[in-house]
């Protein structure tokens, strides 16, 4: 083949048609155009009448150019042009493809995976053998193989959730033995051990590597700055200006993960780094598990919080009421000086603070409760809440806890309690004893200053011994703490003030506040603490941004948390440890973004694949354009589009611009609805998955046909739906598979979603997998259905009951299989005050059709038949199969009843009434 | 007995289109039609014009009492003159008249007839006699007259241009001619020298299609007259445009002369524009000459 720049031809010699050309130039011209007859009485007015010119009128140039290009584009197009013709010499010897499967692939990994596909389907061709590699997964030895065998394995290559460790790719890189060839993909972010492995590579193989400019986010973890919330991300390659969408994510009141904020985050022209301030009132704030860059698919793009973003809720409470005094001898006077940095302080009456819920409350010398406030506060100690109380002359001088343990005291106390190294009493102020192993406060230094003068005595116990946490040098208890239900109560036995002891004055106290889960502590501990600790990986992130269960990871050693560097040990997630936890995010609040640079003499191309692109069929169509606007304009410049026939040639003109102008859009938008709305037509979501959407429209078109031969319904054929453009309000009911990389709808989807499903419309949602599921547990599906319909009004559901309306809108049913066969279906929770009324077999439920029915029983696949009405899945085995299959049928004809009929099959609690009333 | 009825189906078929002209022409003479035609003086006739004294040779059977037995005087009632006047016309029937450049525009021969037909029928009304010049129908009046009229205004005639015929004109009658007027001018030129000697006046009535008036042809072209016997061809129609419009005004401008030195009135009508104004104007040119 021939070629001429990106254009290959397959017959290149036609092209000495070209030659012709100027011949055909001087042709044309001499030819003048046809002369036109026209009747014309005033013909004896121009008779003797010469032309100036007397020379035969010439094409005009413009007309002749017009004709010429269309015959050139005629003579090339039959020479067969061809762009960017394949000539790629086929290479040999085995053939390295690395990917750097790192989290900045994860983005377009499908394009990339298509790309190592087509590699190896090259090399196949070649008979070459391949590998593939993911750096951040390294194989141990490298071994090549056929490269279809490859291919079939492409599936598993997967990028990760951390960077290539450095260390570990030298290592590699040395073990690596040749000669081979290497297609590197790069990911297009800059990393220092990218040159190592690129100069072993070149020393055994020509490198080639593939690299697209885009861009590339991450964003950094959010951060605290003056009681708001500061989140930044970076990018690379700085572009132009580019607005990001955050959403701050977490969990309702309800348990259930929403979405709780947004912030736009604008990265101005030229800039690397955006940085926005999100404010949220502190109950919404401590609720933020991660921050998400919207619609980023990739682990960069996610920033999980762990506790150092929450500021937990204290409230103080002084039994020392207004005293009017100065401010250092107020008993809450150190407390806040301590709180007042890392949390949120709360003030008020007893009963104020427990409606507002606080993590804790801390009581200075407070010695009784008022009235029932004293259970009222147990009751939310049980329930998780923190009760800190602090010593004073009022719990001294009072009887609480003195016969008997009060609920909210740890320990029994002596009367009176003691003074030591007073003006009236004998000995020595007594300092602290070390903290012992099992103390929350193990490991913290006790200064030798902090002394203690008074204090409250605890009685001497049974108990007594497991509950003191800190103590004095003889012994004596210093602060004591119980378990009560899921909280526990801590007492220590001196002041919140200095009177008592100097333990306030001290770091200590802070210190100790801290361990104590009081005041939070700062984000990440240091190498000392974090020593000897395992931590156990809670969730962990994908490459693609996605949570994942971590329980099946092994716990990690505390000392890689202190500078943590996510890799194949430590996945980016969190990890929870003896009462913190900790997130490891892919992006730190320092790493910036940079762009991979390449030498000059390595070949970089881009993962396009230029495909061959044959030019004749355009060629020769520009030929017939060109020749058709050569019809007007002959026919403008003969004067013909003038004149007594002009109408006729431009009315012929235009009904061929009518011809190819397309159909209006109005038009289709009619048909649509007129399709939808002429017959009751079902409707599945289309989910963008080819082959899911098959099955659904055969799922339908099953369940329509089974409609026709049993009821009175006779829809006509299904049809999908793209939520994002097509109107709902057609469809009584929506059948929405859920696979686990669908799109989410767009808000205006959302919107209307919502608007059909308060008006009385019915989705059925299937995740389709109830084989390998359970509802509501972490299948990948079950996770997108959390996320799709975390914007939907979807009202409380509940498993379906026994006596609901679908076990009797048609057939009487029990069970609801589909190619599964799972109990878990969920509708509309029925109303609590419905009650069984005596020998009525089912209660009065709710009114109206449930909007959603939730289950993974992939009824579509029970449903399905071909075009001929076949089959097309197996349900089951045998006879037991065939009647699964004809009770997932029952449940289609159910369900479609049940939304057409809506609950009048209720109406027959009524039944016995009615046949009484005949009866008279 | 298939012979008469042969020329029955022919007479009607010929006949067919006079009813339609006569029905239009009627339609427009409806928008012109003031009332009667009288002569704005005193003289004989039916329509009471105005009292006046008693003259002495005034018979004394003529003295209206009624007006007289009011005051001292006699008094006589005089009629408004109501006298016949004999108008002729001509309308070119010729090949180029039957020209159109448009669907939906009328012929210049249909407009022509019309136009000439609805004059006769006011004239006929207002009690003038109407005829043709030539020598087929001398002025008559009643609604015969038009039928008849009609029935000869519908022939065609076969030449390309047509001539005006100023055969038959009565002395100090009144007269108008319609036509295109693109033929030879000099026959006009006759026509209405010989009127003039004979004192006839009248109004020459131009009806010109748009598209004779725009010239909006490009390119090479080959013109022919209606009939087809004369052409010409050019290369560049385009260039030729304002060599004819120019003789098309020159062409004006000599009938206008024309007119003016015998005294006719002239006027161009072109049938893209409304008939009545042609009409209007037609009747008022006849009206004012009285």
């Amino acid at each position: 083949m021939w070629s001429l720049g990106p254009i290959g031809f397959a017959a290149p010699w036609l092209l000495l048609g070209l030659i012709a050309l100027p011949i055909l130039w001087i042709l044309l011209r001499a030819v003048p155009p046809a002369p036109i007859k026209r009747r014309f009485p005033g013909v004896a007015l121009l008779l003797e009448l010469q032309d100036d010119d007397s020379q035969s009128d010439r094409t005009p140039w413009w007309l002749l150019l017009l004709r010429l290009l269309a015959v050139a584009a005629i003579i090339i197009g039959f020479a067969g042009p061809v762009l960017n013709p394949q000539t790629r010499t086929a290479g040999d010897g085995p053939l390295l493809i690395i990917a750097d499967g790192t989290w900045a692939d994860a983005r377009d990994w499908g394009a990339r995976s298509d790309r190592i596909a087509l590699m190896l389907d090259e090399a196949t061709r070649d008979g070459r053998t391949a590998a593939v590699v993911t750096l951040t997964d390294l194989p141990e030895t490298l071994t090549f193989q056929s490269a279809d065998a490859i291919a079939q394995a492409l599936p598993n290559v997967q990028p990760n959730a951390w960077e290539p460790d450095a260390d570990a790719l030298q290592t590699w890189a040395d073990s690596l033995s040749g000669p081979f060839d290497t297609y590197w993909l790069s990911d297009g972010l800059a990393r220092d051990s990218r040159e190592s492995l690129l100069n072993a590579l070149e020393g055994l193989g020509t490198v080639t590597v593939f690299q697209t400019p885009r861009q590339t986010f991450g964003l950094r973890p959010a951060r605290f700055d003056e009681g708001n919330i500061v989140i930044s991300a970076t990018r690379t390659p700085v572009g132009s200006a580019f607005d990001a969408t955050i959403n701050a994510i977490g969990l309702d009141p309800n348990g259930v993960e929403r979405q709780l904020a947004t912030v736009d985050l604008n990265f101005a022209a030229g800039d690397a780094v955006a940085e926005t301030e999100l404010v949220l009132p502190p109950e919404l704030r401590n609720r933020v598990t991660r921050f998400e860059i919207a619609g980023n698919r990739s682990a960069a793009a996610v920033s999980l919080a762990d506790d150092g973003l929450k500021r937990r809720e204290v409230a103080l409470i002084s039994g020392a009421g207004d005293r009017e005094g100065l401010d250092l001898l107020d008993p809450l006077y150190y407390l806040r000086e301590a709180l007042e940095p890392t949390a949120d302080l709360i003030d008020g009456t007893m009963e104020d603070i427990l409606l507002a819920n606080p993590d804790v409350i801390i009581l200075a010398d407070v010695a009784t409760f008022a009235g029932s406030e004293g259970e009222a506060v147990l009751d939310w100690v049980e329930k998780g809440g923190m009760l800190l109380r602090f010593a004073g002359p009022r719990l001294a001088a009072s009887d609480v806890g003195r016969a008997q343990e009060d609920p909210l005291l740890p320990v029994r106390l002596r009367d009176g309690g003691r003074t030591v190294g007073g003006a009236m009493s004998w000995g020595e102020p007594k300092a602290l004893a070390p903290f012992t192993e099992g103390s929350p406060f193990f490991g913290l230094r006790t200064p030798d200053d902090v002394t203690v003068s008074s204090q409250v005595m605890a009685q001497p116990d049974p108990t007594l011994a497991n509950r003191v946490i800190a103590q004095l040098a003889d012994g004596t208890p210093l602060v004591t703490r119980k378990v009560a239900g899921e909280g526990q109560i801590v007492l220590v036995h001196v002041t919140a003030n200095a009177e008592w002891s100097s333990l306030p004055l001290s770091g200590l106290f802070v210190q100790m506040l801290e361990r104590l889960a009081v005041s939070t502590r700062p984000a990440s501990p240091d190498l000392e603490t974090l020593e000897g600790t395992t931590w156990l990986p809670e969730d962990v992130l994908n490459a693609y941004g996605q949570l994942e269960d971590g329980a099946t990871l092994p716990g990690v050693a505390g000392e890689l948390l202190a500078e943590p560097v996510p890799s194949e040990a430590l996945q980016p997630g969190l990890y929870a440890g003896p009462d913190q936890r900790i997130a490891v995010n892919v992006i730190g609040a320092e790493t910036s973004l940079a762009t991979a640079q390449w030498p000059a003499r390595i070949v970089v191309e881009g993962l396009e694949v230029l495909r061959e692109t044959a030019l004749k069929g355009w060629l020769l169509g520009a030929a017939l354009a060109l020749l058709m606007v050569d019809i007007i304009a002959s026919l403008a410049v003969g004067g013909r589009l003038r004149g007594p026939r002009a109408d006729a040639t431009v009315a012929v003109l235009l009904g061929f611009a009518l011809l190819t102008a397309p159909a209006p859009v109005q038009a289709q938008d009619d048909e649509f609805a007129i399709a939808a709305t002429a017959d009751v037509v079902l409707g599945y979501v289309i989910t963008g998955d080819a082959e899911v959407d098959e099955v659904s429209e055969a799922g339908l078109r099953g369940l329509s046909l089974t409609l026709n031969r049993r009821t009175s319904i006779e829809p006509a054929a299904p049809m999908g739906i793209d939520l994002e453009r097509d109107e709902l309000a057609f469809f009584p009911f929506l059948y929405w598979p859920i696979t686990p990389d669908q799109a989410l709808p767009s808000r205006e989807a959302y919107a209307k979603l919502n608007r059909y499903l308060r008006t009385g419309g019915m989705i059925l949602f299937d995740t389709q997998d109830a084989d390998t599921a359970r509802f509501g547990s972490a299948s990948p599906e079950g996770r997108k259905l959390q996320a799709i319909a975390r914007t939907l009004d979807i009202p409380a559901i509940e498993p379906i009951p026994d006596d609901h309306v679908l076990t009797r809108t048609f057939y009487l049913l029990q069970d609801f299989p589909g190619r599964y066969n799972s109990r878990d279906i969920w509708v509309e929770a029925s109303p609590v005050d419905a009650e069984v009324v005596e020998g009525m077999p089912f209660r009065n439920l709710n009114d109206g059709v449930t909007p959603v029915v939730i289950g993974g029983n992939d009824w579509a696949r029970a449903w399905a038949v071909d075009e001929f009405g076949d089959r097309m899945f197996p349900v089951g085995r045998g006879q037991a199969g065939e009647r699964q299959r004809e009770i997932a049928m029952r449940f289609g004809v159910n369900l479609i009843m049940h939304v057409l009929t809506g609950n009048y099959k209720s109406d027959q609690v009524h039944v016995p009434d009615l046949l009484d009333r005949l009866g008279q | 007995m298939s012979a008469a009825l042969d020329l029955r189906a022919g007479a009607e078929a010929l006949a067919a289109p006079f009813p339609a002209l006569l029905a239009e022409a009627e339609h427009l003479a409806a928008t012109v039609l003031l009332g009667d035609h009288g002569r704005r003086r005193a003289g004989l006739g039916d329509t009471f014009w105005q009292y006046r004294p008693a003259q002495n040779h005034d018979h004394a059977r003529s003295i209206d009492w009624r007006r007289s037995a009011r005051s001292d005087q006699a008094f006589v009632q005089d009629k408004e003159w109501q006298i016949a006047q004999s108008v002729i016309l001509w309308v070119d029937q010729a090949a180029s008249m039957r020209f159109s450049s448009d669907a939906n525009l009328p012929t210049k021969s249909e407009r022509a007839r019309t136009i000439a037909l609805a004059a006769a029928i006011l004239l006929i009304r207002g009690g003038e006699r109407v005829g043709l010049t030539g020598l087929r129908l001398p002025p008559k009046r009643g609604e015969n007259q038009l039928a008849q009229m009609a029935a000869i205004l519908s022939e065609d005639d076969t030449t390309d241009y047509g001539t005006p015929e100023a055969q038959g004109m009565l002395p100090h009658s009144r007269a108008f001619f319609i036509s295109d007027f693109m033929g030879d001018i000099a026959p006009v030129e006759a026509a209405l020298t010989k009127a003039a000697d004979r004192g006839v006046r009248g109004a020459l009535v131009q009806v010109l299609d748009p598209q004779e008036e725009a010239f909006p042809f490009d390119g090479r072209t080959i013109f022919e007259s209606m009939t087809g016997a004369m052409r010409h061809e050019t290369l560049k129609a385009g260039d030729l445009r304002t060599r004819y419009l120019d003789r098309l005004a020159q062409r004006k401008d000599q009938l206008s002369t024309l007119a003016r030195t015998t005294g006719w009135q002239f006027n161009t009508h072109h049938t893209d524009t409304s008939a009545s104004t042609a009409l209007l104007w037609l009747y008022h040119a006849l009206d004012g000459q009285t």
